[in-house]
């Protein structure tokens, strides 16, 4: 009903504005087109003016509006997040410049320059000085946009400092999966042909690997230490995902058969966070990027960032895969930890 | 049908001419209206086409933004006509992604690509260099028709029982190679790709003509150098267009053998919904090089002749000379030759390599100098002109300031480190929506308006243009420019559901803004469409020959030209196309010879 009356309603205003339009249409013929088409000229160019000024009201107050609501700039919980934010204030700086003068001159002058009785066009097809001050004052200012730019990308994606820790993303239709190499500090080699849910082996982890003997593999949250470099080692089972993770300012996705990594540097505790968002529920999550099929908008994945106690106890409570699969292997399982070790 | 009369008395004029032997005398009405080898008909056939199509992505539109803006509501008319896509009357999630899906690949490739180029490159052509019909009038009917079948297999992909396509219009597999991953990636993806396929046929049959058309076939005196600007974005378009939509279709038929000869071009180590794939060494990522290698130059495909017709309309309007003509053309040559080489700043983040990403960082902001000098040649024309404000002028203004500010954030995400957390957000969504959507929009508008009295001999209703132009520009700002801040929120697009994120979940009330503003600039779009037929038919007959003190040669010809354009001689081009304000006079058509005191610089 309600629909109907919507539909009804917006008829009605359409043809009450096309008779309007119709009827001026006459009016124009009668009183002459050209007089009638100087008003409109006037109307126009004064409808332009007030587009600017309103215009630019509107920006200022859409930001007052909103602003609370993004994430703030300079406040990203990672170093890298930090960098980012501060190419984001460089680029935002000179392009509101720019965007502002811009958008003035446009209006302005189309304002300024309406046709009226006594204009005189000024022909004025070329000048060579200005096209080139338009050149080169651009090309300046992009080369100072790349310059940022590119110093703080090969930070971002050089070589991670020595002592980074690793943990593999595993993403698959509709969930995260993430694996820690346990005490020998390395990853157990896996092959997709054995995943086996049944047989809880979601990751298709090869046991003939001592290596995977003490990978921890957790779903769903993802536990990192405040202030230590982490690598993540990011694959997918299926379709394209991305980890997306806005609170760090960091993203990658995560292909099938081509792993990826990103590594970062988490610098506050989700307890932080909490008391700086004023939020008690706060929680980093991790947002799938990338289309993967119906579930992708409920993709959701959590991170904790915490100190390193905080971490240690929460990791000493984790059995190994392979021994949740396998319990009665835990003494062997051991002794070949330990001799890996000694190698 | 008084039109019909007036057009009817044109073809008899024709006929008394030299080339009244070329063309039937009495055209019957499926060669004359269906199939038509005049340019100016098959160009109204790929702009009515076009509209269709944007009717058709637009109501998409309206309807996803139901779900994202009042995700707690039902609305049982939805499951009235749509069933189970709707069940209960709330928008379910395959169906969502089914509709952004063909929105996105209608707007681009059927509407902006299709409706614009083909609709502007068709009419404009022969009609500004000075011709009696394209190249090859045969190959230009058959361009439409692939275009046709294109249409019609998108359209029946609409109706099959698993749902059209919905692995996104970028079509990323293994999403889209797999049938497994969704109900929309069985027989409607499978469509969606023979449609492409017929589409870039119709791409490269028009491209192909247009470049032939341009180069070998303008008048005495239409040297290159007095092209007017449409021309030669058409020509730079459409070289983009030959060179990187083939690179597309081999794409998409790898994609088809993946789909269904068992091939591994895209497969690599899958399981999917439980069953483990045999595919092994292929990467995924091929394919989003070669859909990209298209898919970025097609943004220009887009942009360009928009660009074009917004320089011309600029100008006449102004009543002054585009300023900078020569450079103009040597920034839409930059915008043309860098358009291919900055495809992966779409990949930053796919794990591309960081130095690789570091090359099309640069080039891709190196863009921005042509984009730059663009923007102000337009304001410079502007400048200590005399400005009439017609529709068509309105809409150009519009387009300018539109590019402004698309091409602006454009910035943020071509520079790989700010793309690193805004990649795949909303701030996409609204970057795209504003530099090609809305503003190439606003040039297939501007276009429709300035040159509607040739193609119909009527002009559209004043009026409900100027309604049309600020109800527009005020919506798709209002949309789109505090989208912006739903990406400096990290909101991933494509989510139709943002009430389980705690990061997301505080844009409710702008949702719902968002989506009342959309319904409402469908509405106005409607009328526009209204005005369109009405004014075919109705419209206020056009009196002059030359409505909008032009130099260009369409406004030679006379107000209903007959298939051959002009019905004597095709006249002699004598100097640029941009001789307005020189010496007191508003304006100087291309046709007339120099004056012996005449200054010859422009």
């Amino acid at each position: 009903m309600q629909t109907l009356l919507i539909i009804a309603i917006l008829l009605f205003g359409f043809l009450i504005t096309f008779q309007i339009a119709k009827a001026s249409e006459y009016v124009s013929i009668l009183r002459g087109e050209e007089k009638s088409r100087k008003q409109n000229n006037r109307i126009n160019a004064f409808l332009l003016l007030v587009f600017l000024v309103v215009g630019l009201i509107g920006v200022y107050y859409c930001n007052e509006k909103l602003s609370g609501k993004i994430l703030q700039l300079g406040s990203a919980a990672s170093d890298h997040g930090i960098d980012i934010d501060k190419m984001l204030k460089i680029t935002l700086i000179l392009t509101g410049i720019v965007f502002v003068i811009t958008q003035i001159l446009l209006f302005w002058f189309s304002f300024k320059y309406q046709e009226t009785e006594k204009r005189e066009v000024f022909y004025f097809p070329h000048d060579n000085r200005l096209e080139i001050i338009w050149t080169v004052v651009p090309a300046i200012v992009l080369t100072v946009m790349v310059g940022f730019g590119l110093y703080y990308w090969y930070r971002i994606t050089g070589e991670a400092p020595q002592g980074t820790t690793y943990v593999e993303v595993t993403g698959k239709q509709y969930e995260w999966i993430f694996r820690y190499p346990g005490k020998d500090d390395e990853l157990g080699k896996k092959y997709y042909k054995n995943i086996d849910a049944s047989k809880g082996n979601t990751l298709g982890q090869l046991w003939d690997d001592a290596a995977n003997f003490d990978d921890i593999v957790v779903n769903q949250e993802m536990h990192l230490v405040v202030n230590k470099p982490v690598r993540l080692v990011i694959n997918s089972q299926d379709v394209i995902h991305s980890v997306g993770l806005p609170h760090f300012r960091m993203k990658m996705d995560a292909v099938p058969g081509t792993p990826t990594t990103m590594w970062f540097t988490p610098t506050k505790t989700t307890k932080q966070m909490r008391q700086e968002n004023n939020d008690p529920e706060f929680v980093f999550e991790i947002s799938c990027n990338q289309l993967c099929g119906k579930g992708h908008y409920s993709m959701r994945g959590i991170v904790v960032v915490e100190t390193q106690e905080e971490y240690d106890i929460w990791m000493a409570a984790k059995t190994p895969k392979y021994l949740e699969i396998f319990p009665e292997q835990e003494p062997i399982s051991k002794t070949i930890a330990a001799v890996t070790k000694e190698h | 049908m008084s039109n019909e009369a007036t057009l009817n008395d044109h073809t008899t004029d024709t006929n008394h001419s030299e080339h009244s032997d070329v063309h039937h005398q009495q055209q019957s009405f499926v060669s004359k209206y269906i199939f038509s080898q005049d340019h100016k008909t098959i160009g109204k056939q790929f702009l009515i086409t076009g509209i269709v199509w944007a009717i058709i992505g637009g109501l998409f539109s309206v309807l996803f933004r139901l779900q994202l803006g009042f995700p707690e509501q039902t609305f049982p008319i939805l499951e009235t006509f749509l069933g189970r896509w709707a069940k209960g009357g709330v928008i379910q999630p395959e169906f969502y992604y089914a509709l952004v899906t063909i929105h996105g690949t209608v707007l681009v490739f059927f509407v902006l690509t299709a409706g614009l180029s083909g609709t502007f490159a068709n009419l404009l052509i022969p009609l500004q260099i000075g011709a009696r019909d394209m190249a090859s009038p045969f190959l230009n009917m058959l361009s439409y028709w692939f275009f046709f079948l294109a249409s019609v297999i998108m359209l029946s992909s609409l109706f099959v029982h698993t749902g059209p396509a919905s692995g996104g219009w970028t079509i990323y597999p293994p999403l889209s190679a797999l049938g497994q991953s969704g109900d929309g990636l069985k027989i409607g993806m499978d469509l969606w790709l023979i449609s492409m396929a017929m589409f870039i046929v119709s791409s490269l049959l028009g491209g192909l003509n247009y470049i032939a058309t341009i180069l070998n076939m303008r008048t005495k005196g239409m040297s290159m150098t007095r092209l007017p600007l449409p021309m030669w974005a058409i020509l730079f378009t459409s070289i983009l267009g030959v060179l990187s939509f083939p690179v597309l279709l081999s794409g998409a038929i790898l994609l088809l053998f993946d789909r269904n000869l068992g091939t591994s071009f895209y497969l690599s180590d899958i399981v999917i919904a439980g069953e483990i794939l045999p595919n092994e060494g292929g990467s995924a990522i091929l394919f989003q090089h070669l859909f990209w290698f298209l898919g970025h130059p097609e943004v220009y495909i887009i942009l360009l002749p928009a660009m074009g017709m917004v320089s011309e309309i600029l100008s006449v309007n102004s009543k002054k000379p585009i300023f900078g003509y020569m450079a103009m053309i040597g920034s839409m040559f930059a915008i043309c030759s860098l358009g291919f080489l900055v495809w992966a700043h779409h990949m930053f983040v796919t794990g591309l390599n960081p130095f690789l990403g570091s090359v099309f960082v640069l080039l891709t902001l190196l863009i921005a100098v042509p984009s730059a000098i663009k923007v102000f040649n337009w304001l410079t024309t502007l400048w200590r002109g005399s400005i009439r404000f017609t529709p068509a002028m309105i809409f150009a203004i519009g387009f300018v300031s539109l590019f402004i500010s698309g091409g602006l954030t454009g910035l943020f995400l071509g520079n790989s480190t700010i793309d690193i957390y805004l990649h795949d957000t909303k701030f996409v969504v609204a970057h795209f929506h504003i530099v090609m959507g809305v503003a190439s929009m606003f040039g297939m508008f501007a276009g429709i308006y300035h040159w509607f009295p040739k193609m119909f001999g009527r002009y559209l209703n004043n009026t409900l243009g100027y309604i049309h132009f600020w109800g527009t520009i005020i919506c798709a700002y209002l949309i789109f420019w505090p989208m912006h801040y739903e990406g400096l929120a990290g909101v991933p697009r494509r989510y139709l559901d943002l009430r389980g994120w705690h990061s997301f979940n505080q844009f409710e009330d702008l949702n719902k803004l968002i989506s009342i503003v959309t319904i409402i600039v469908f509405a106005i779009q409607l009328m526009f469409v209204f005005n369109f037929f009405y004014s075919i038919f109705k419209g206020r007959k056009v009196r002059v020959q030359n409505p909008w003190g032009s130099n260009t040669l369409e406004w030679t010809t006379p107000i209903n030209p007959g298939h051959g354009n002009w019905p004597g001689e095709i006249p002699e081009v004598h100097r640029w196309p941009y001789d307005y304000g020189k010496g007191g006079r508003s304006f100087i058509p291309q046709t007339e010879p120099f004056g012996a005191d005449e200054s010859k610089d422009h």
